[in-house]
């Protein structure tokens, strides 16, 4: 392949942000310009990608090799599978969304959308990186932007929740790294390069020992209760384009690692620990939503939906099964553009009435309606109505989970059951009902929200009555990580 | 025979050229200093330090694909003690680049000052190749005193003479301790050159608890030069009361000699009770970075931030030392070098704040981004790269270093390196945030001179280009070291 | 044929609501036109299908299959029989004539109200020809939340609160019949209904069969509804608008009873035989169902909420029926005859409560539209004053009761005399329900609303327009003419059932 397309996906946004920093701090419409140029490049490149996949070949595509530090046994590499590809495509998705959504934003631009952009090269790049050192790299990259992001510009609590994310993550990440370097070490062969690795038979002692640290540590930032408490504050306090990137794509990034470099390195390891994990999935399921039922501002309400919806990406994971892990990747694309719909949604709406506690709200839908049935489709979905991508993914985790767990899918069932209530009960209370005097006179919906809108409930309602081209990618993924860890 | 002795004294020249070098520099710069009337500008005095530490470092670049020799006996000429004296000498000049304005300000003695700072550099150049006791010792107390002048350089400052005090008190009581430890080692071994301990202790000998006891008194003083706990009490008001540029010196210079003799002192020395001192020195450094992580969360005062940050630092590097079998002197020396980047960046963003008494306290930073985007973004790098955030060199960095303990099987030590800086992160973060998350109290730019501003940017390109192409110095450094232990 | 005719009867209200969604909403009298123009294509086609039903080789017809998500092995099929063909008749002449009504009643978001139509008619459509479980869960779900929008946005005073229960009620039944399909998945290697039935699943394990059913059983109990959760409907059906009750009590709760029929029935016989009779749960339920739903009815003075109630009562014999052509069937034998009878009982059940209970609704939001309450103590006399009214009421709920003479009685005359045949107990005491039904259709409505003195408020009280005339004849019609001959619906129903308990007798 002669494009390098994976570098030009990861790198545009940092050239991007580099061309931001150097322009005057009152040049706001060239700052969002290049920040837009700059993600739709990534995003038409990750579209790309997608469909140029050749699913039936499979493996790894589009890689790209080349010496880094040799001393340490690093090189740049990078390459997508039908696993990766997805959460490429996601993210892609999720910044050319963010980007567009926050284009009213006028304090401080310039850091604003550089951070931004440099925040999603991090993530870009621990998807496609088949270097443990890479990987790293990227993946804490991602982590310094938020705490800036969230601290400057955002809302509740910003500075605390900005400090707890930041720590909580890169003592997750650190233990993690920790293990990696161990494995690194043990494997004799003085490389980081992630498929020289996986062919290492590691013994299931060491194994067992090192999974632990490397799949909890990773997946703190998948949401993995009991240590997901920095996500609801998180997302709550950080503004709209970054919420949708932390939980559209960040936390997706955790799990993704964890079944990358855990599961993938370590399989016995794996297959000893994940039976005690997948209950705490459970947990995660249920408790994220019964909690989000009991909220009354509705980015906490997102925040813990967000928590039970990544239950279920650890809950596939963790059956080691080919529809299992299908569902939970496609959980993951579904859930990550779902609540950037959602997050998109909400900010939509509190920076029109300022206000984001639900009893305030109502009515809504005469004054935004485009943003009301943006909430609509991304509420079903979560509910895993039939008609939306939310469905095909429960529906296979589900599948995965009843196999070799049965009682853990009765429990998810209620969060479930759960999910819809609150969907339902907010919805209702945010859209419809009687609007309020103060509302009156709102903004309706400007032509660029319209368009990040409706780009993302494409893929939701696209993916989720032709889910075909999708699950071909993702079955290709899947079973070939399966075959690996035989 | 004449022949000889010539091609010999002008090999003896060479391989000390740097130390010549240094010393002329610095007499050179106490005599134009006498010379000239006192209210004349002494604005020449830190590039004519400049100047000569530039031509020492080209002398020891020359110096660097020899083969290790021993120099008059005492000296050692090898990749160590070389690349110790590069570092030595970078850091040096990049503190006499940026310290000019705040001298200038501050003190009318200037001259003295500068031949001072390369006096000292003189002796951490000794240092780092000292291979015998008696010349260790010398040269460490050579360089202690010119630190402790240094540091109460200002002497109407009264914060400048109690830290020179404090510093001078504490370190003239290890450094006895470590002569005696000597002395000790002297007695069992009748030997003062380290290979010649080694052969003798070799030999065996019963007086195993004497070999240890004299073991701990000698770290102990090294240990107070790299401010390692136990023995980094008198660090944090040192840093906060000297001058900051001397502040930034005793953050490099010191660490550099320390780590390099202490380095060929337990390799050279006592090689066969590697065990023991490997479990020593295990403790020192979890002790030291946990230490200085979790005493640097509370602190308000910039100076004394760093100073625990710098401690906590020394942590790090120790491990390099631990782990001197599995490659960690050549991590020990890349993160030296690391470390100079970003901590010697960090003062001079201090340098550039602290224009009058303010700007000492960490909340002077307020707003700092809006104020000096600049110089803000410079401060985050540098403070990332000490935290050890990717993609800056303080990762690859630190990377380098748990790498080198994993090989050696060191496993809770590494946890107890990523733990730490996580913690190291939390007050670090204190700093950016009151640069980038809080409102300026003033709208001004901050004014930075010239000299400043190049430094920033040195270490700015340090920090960045060692994090994303590391491998422009690190085979270099490992070169350097493989043939230290060929010899 | 060629035509994939049963995807277009299912799809073509679809097509129609993305139609509809192009055009400018303030169009309103497009909408509503066009609207009722696409409805008219299924009500054709269900006749078409019907002429052309072959009854003498019975079984399912007009079968189509394609490949779906061959990941998950599920496939696109659909299929018609002799109990599903009936349903669909009913779904498509309800649907037409609710959004013939609803031309002339529905004045505010038009577009969203006949868009929630159409896809509400798709969702039942699909559910009742799906051969796949994948399929028909999806078509369930679909279903859900159309009905959900008619009654939250165009309800009464209530109605989110009514609402939502539907919604999370049914949901919280589906979920676990989710379940129940991917047990009988892992177990089968498929998801054809018809393949699953013919595999008889778990038949060797009681337990894992029991937990299966009950699964099944729970979430289309729910929608039947059967006494206990039951809960949602009368808030349900009062707070509806009159159309959203037409549907949802006229071929919501029979997408419950067709699934008792399909899936568990079907599958685990013995199961459902057991307790049937056995341990007879199932039938004590169906006649609390009956005896208490009709009970509660005497006690209603809502008129609206007093029908919701008599459905209750009513699929309680449908439930009845079913009982006892499942204990029919597990005893064998000679009951065989008697399983048969109440089988086709509880079928022509499904079909006679549709259409009465339907008729009813439409009657309800008559008079409200007139009065603008429905409380019967209020009325009076209405007798003399609405005549026309008077007399399709009072047909239809003599139908709905079971008067000889009209469609009702035959569906309750069968599932009586078949269940006689095999739990003759409950027979009994379901047939007390009669009693009190036709005690509060007199009492409580006839009387109260017809009879005695006219009153003052409601002198100026006008007749029946021609539109709603025109609404209520054909359903009245129905009453009458498969009152005196049921021939034509019974035999439909009988190939179904016969074929069904010939294949499960094994």
């Amino acid at each position: 392949m002669n494009l390098p397309i994976l570098s030009i996906i990861m790198f545009s946004p940092v050239v991007g942000a580099l061309i931001i920093l150097a322009l005057p701090e009152d040049r706001h419409t060239d700052i969002k310009a290049t920040a837009a140029v700059a993600s739709f490049i990534s995003c038409l490149g990750s579209i790309y990608a997608f469909f140029a996949y050749d699913h039936t070949l499979g493996g790894i595509q589009f890689e790209e090799q080349m010496r880094w530090i040799p001393g340490l046994g690093v090189s740049y590499h990078v390459g997508v599978d039908g696993i990766s590809l997805p959460l490429v495509l996601l993210t892609g998705i999720i910044i050319f969304s963010g980007v567009l959504v926050s284009w009213v934003r006028d304090h401080r631009p310039r850091e604003f959308f550089a951070m931004l952009l440099l925040l999603v090269t991090g993530v870009f790049g621990t998807f496609v990186a088949l270097d443990l050192f890479l990987l790293f790299v990227c993946y804490e990259l991602a982590v310094l932007p938020m705490y800036l992001l969230i601290g400057i510009w955002g809302t509740t609590r910003k500075e605390y929740a900005a400090m707890k994310l930041t720590l909580y993550l890169l003592v997750g990440s650190s233990l993690a790294l920790a293990g990696v370097l161990v494995a690194s070490v043990a494997s004799g062969l003085g490389t980081f390069d992630l498929l020289e690795l996986a062919k290492v038979n590691f013994g299931p002692a060491f194994q067992a020992a090192i999974f632990l640290p490397i799949f909890i540590g990773f997946d703190v930032l998948g949401g993995l209760w009991p240590l997901h408490t920095w996500s609801p504050d998180g997302h709550v306090a950080a503004p709209t384009a970054v919420s949708m990137l932390h939980a559209g794509v960040l936390m997706k990034m955790g799990a993704y690692a964890a079944l990358r470099v855990g599961v993938f390195l370590f399989p016995d390891g794996a297959r000893q620990w994940l039976p005690w994990i997948i209950i705490l999935t459970a947990v995660n399921v249920v408790y994220g939503a019964t909690v989000a039922f009991a909220q009354r501002d509705i980015k906490y309400v997102i925040g813990y939906s967000s928590v039970s919806h990544m239950g279920y990406v650890t809950m596939g994971v963790a059956t080691l099964s080919q529809i299992g892990l299908a569902g939970a990747t496609m959980q993951m694309f579904s859930h990550g553009i779902m609540t950037g719909i959602f997050f998109a949604a909400v900010g939509l709406v509190y920076r029109r009435t300022h206000t984001r506690q639900i009893p305030e709200l109502g009515g809504l839908v005469r004054k935004l309606p485009f943003v009301a049935v943006a909430f609509i489709i991304a509420g079903l979905s979560s509910m895993g109505m039939p008609g939306f991508s939310g469905f095909v993914a429960e529906f296979q985790v589900l599948m995965g989970v009843w196999h070799t767990y049965p009682i853990i899918a009765v429990i998810s069932l209620v969060g479930v059951v759960v999910t819809a209530a609150y969907i339902l009960r907010f919805t209702y209370m945010i859209f419809f009902g009687p609007l309020k005097e103060e509302f009156q006179d709102i903004p309706p919906t400007s032509t660029l929200e319209k368009v990040a809108l409706m780009f993302m409930c494409a893929f939701i309602v696209g993916f989720g009555v032709l889910p075909q081209p999708m699950l071909a990618v993702i079955q290709t993924g899947v079973s070939e990580l399966l075959a690996a860890i035989r | 025979m004449l022949g000889d002795t010539t091609q010999n004294l002008a090999l003896i020249l060479w391989q000390l050229s740097p130390e010549l070098i240094l010393l002329l520099t610095g007499l050179i710069i106490l005599l134009v200093d006498a010379i000239r009337p006192h209210q004349a500008d002494q604005g020449w005095s830190p590039y004519a330090a400049l100047a000569g530490l530039v031509v020492a470092l080209v002398a020891c670049i020359t110096l660097l694909g020899q083969p290790p020799a021993t120099v008059l006996a005492v000296l050692t000429l090898d990749g160590l003690a070389l690349v110790a004296k590069i570092l030595a000498l970078v850091s040096v000049g990049m503190v006499a680049l940026f310290s000019g304005p705040y001298m200038q300000e501050h003190s009318r003695h200037q001259g003295a000052f500068y031949a001072l700072l390369i006096f000292a550099t003189l002796a951490i150049t000794l240092v780092a190749g000292a291979s015998n006791l008696v010349l260790i010792f010398l040269a460490v107390d050579f360089l202690s005193i010119t630190s402790y002048i240094l540091t109460g350089y200002l002497r109407e400052d009264r914060r400048s003479s109690e830290a020179a005090i404090k510093y001078f008190l504490y370190g003239a009581a290890l450094s006895a301790m470590m002569l005696y430890g000597m002395s000790l080692l002297f007695g069992l071994t009748g030997a003062t050159d380290l290979h010649a301990i080694a052969a003798q202790l070799g030999a065996g000998t019963t007086e195993h608890v004497t070999v240890l006891l004299a073991m701990l008194f000698v770290m102990a003083g090294l240990g107070f030069k790299v401010a390692a706990v136990p023995f980094h009490q008198w660090a944090p008001d040192a840093y906060e009361g000297a001058p900051t540029p001397v502040t930034a010196f005793l953050s490099l210079g010191p660490k550099v000699a320390g780590f390099a003799v202490l380095a060929r002192f337990l390799l050279f020395a006592l090689p066969q009770f590697q065990v023991d001192w490997t479990t020593l020195l295990l403790s020192l450094s979890a002790m030291t970075m946990t230490g200085g992580n979790l005493i640097a969360i509370w602190q308000k005062n910039i100076k004394r931030l760093l100073a625990y940050s710098s401690i906590a630092q020394a942590g790090y590097l120790m491990i390099g030392l631990v782990a001197v079998s599995g490659g960690g002197l050549a991590s020990l020396l890349f993160y030296l070098a690391v470390y100079l980047f970003a901590n010697l960046g960090a003062f001079a963003v201090v340098l550039a704040m602290s224009r009058g008494e303010l700007g000492e306290q960490i909340e002077d930073y307020a707003g700092l981004s809006q104020r000096s985007p600049g110089l803000a973004l410079a401060m985050l790098l540098f403070l990332l790269s000490l935290a050890g955030i990717p993609p800056l060199a303080g990762f690859v960095g630190k990377v380098n270093l748990f790498v080198a303990a994993v090989n050696e099987g060191l496993i809770w030590l590494v946890v107890v390196g990523v733990l730490n800086s996580v913690i190291s992160l939390y007050y670090y973060l204190q700093v950016v945030r009151q640069i980038y998350l809080l409102p300026p109290t003033s709208e001004e730019p901050v004014s930075i001179p010239r000299p400043i501003t190049t430094t920033l940017l040195i270490a700015t390109a340090g920090v960045l280009v060692l994090g994303i192409y590391p491998s422009l110095l690190l085979p270099l450094i490992e070169t350097a070291v493989q043939a230290f232990f060929g010899g | 044929m060629g035509i994939p005719i049963l995807s277009v009867i299912t799809f073509t209200p679809l097509a129609g609501a993305l139609l509809l969604l192009l055009i400018r909403k303030d169009q309103e009298e497009l909408i509503a036109r066009l609207a009722l123009a696409v409805t008219v294509v299924p009500l054709i086609l269900a006749f078409v299908l019907w002429a052309n039903y072959d009854q003498a080789a019975g079984g399912m017809q007009f079968t189509e299959q394609h490949e779906w998500i061959p990941v998950l092995n599920s496939t696109y099929t659909l299929g018609l029989d002799g109990l599903s063909l009936p349903l669909i008749v009913l779904t498509a002449v309800l649907s037409f004539l609710a959004t013939f009504y609803s031309n002339f009643t529905i004045k505010e978001r038009v577009k969203e109200y006949f868009m929630s139509l159409l896809m509400l008619e798709m969702g039942m459509f699909g559910v009742f020809l799906s051969l796949d479980f994948v399929l028909f869960y999806v078509f369930w779900e679909v279903g859900l939340v159309p009905m959900l929008l008619l009654i939250a946005l165009w309800g009464g005073p209530r109605r989110e609160y009514a609402a939502i229960k539907f919604f999370l009620f049914t949901l919280a039944g589906s979920v676990g019949m989710l379940l129940a399909i991917i047990a009988v998945y892992l177990k089968t290697d498929t998801f054809s209904i018809l393949e699953a039935a013919a595999a008889q699943p778990f038949a060797d394990n009681f337990t894992y069969a029991a937990t299966a059913f009950w699964a099944f059983f729970i979430a289309f109990a729910i929608k039947l509804p059967s006494f206990p959760i039951h809960t949602w409907l009368p808030d349900a059906h009062t707070e509806a608008p009159v159309c959203g009750s037409v549907l949802l009590a006229g071929v919501l709760l029979k997408l419950g009873a067709y699934g008792l029929v399909r899936i568990p029935l079907s599958l685990f016989p013995q199961v459902f035989g057991y307790y049937s009779i056995v341990v007879p749960i199932l039938p004590v339920l169906a006649v609390i169902s009956i005896v208490y739903g009709a009970m509660v009815c005497m006690a209603q003075w809502d008129l609206k909420k007093l029908i919701a109630y008599s459905s209750v009562s009513h699929m309680g014999y449908v439930l009845l029926g079913i009982c006892g052509g499942a204990a029919g069937i597990y005893l064998g034998g000679d009951k065989l005859s008697s399983a048969n009878l109440a089988l086709n009982g509880a079928a022509m059940q499904m079909f006679t409560h549709g259409i009465t209970t339907g008729g009813l609704f439409f009657l309800v939001g008559v008079i409200y539209d007139r009065a603008h309450t429905r409380e019967l103590k209020a009325f009076g006399g209405l007798g003399t004053q609405i005549p026309y009214f008077y007399g399709m009421m009072l047909v239809t709920c003599f139908a709905s009761l079971g008067l000889p003479g009209l469609i009702g009685f035959w569906s309750e005359f069968f599932v009586f005399r078949g269940s006689m045949g095999t739990i003759p107990l409950f027979a009994i005491i379901g047939g007390l329900g009669i009693v009190f039904t036709a005690g509060y259709i007199l009492w409580n409505i006839v009387q109260h609303m017809f009879l005695g003195e006219p009153k003052e408020r409601w002198a100026q009280l006008s007749d029946m327009e021609w539109w709603e005339k025109a609404t209520l004849w054909p359903l009245v019609a129905t009453m009458l003419v498969f009152g005196i001959y049921p021939t034509p619906i019974l035999n439909l129903f009988n190939t179904a059932m016969e074929s069904l308990t010939h294949t499960l007798l094994r």
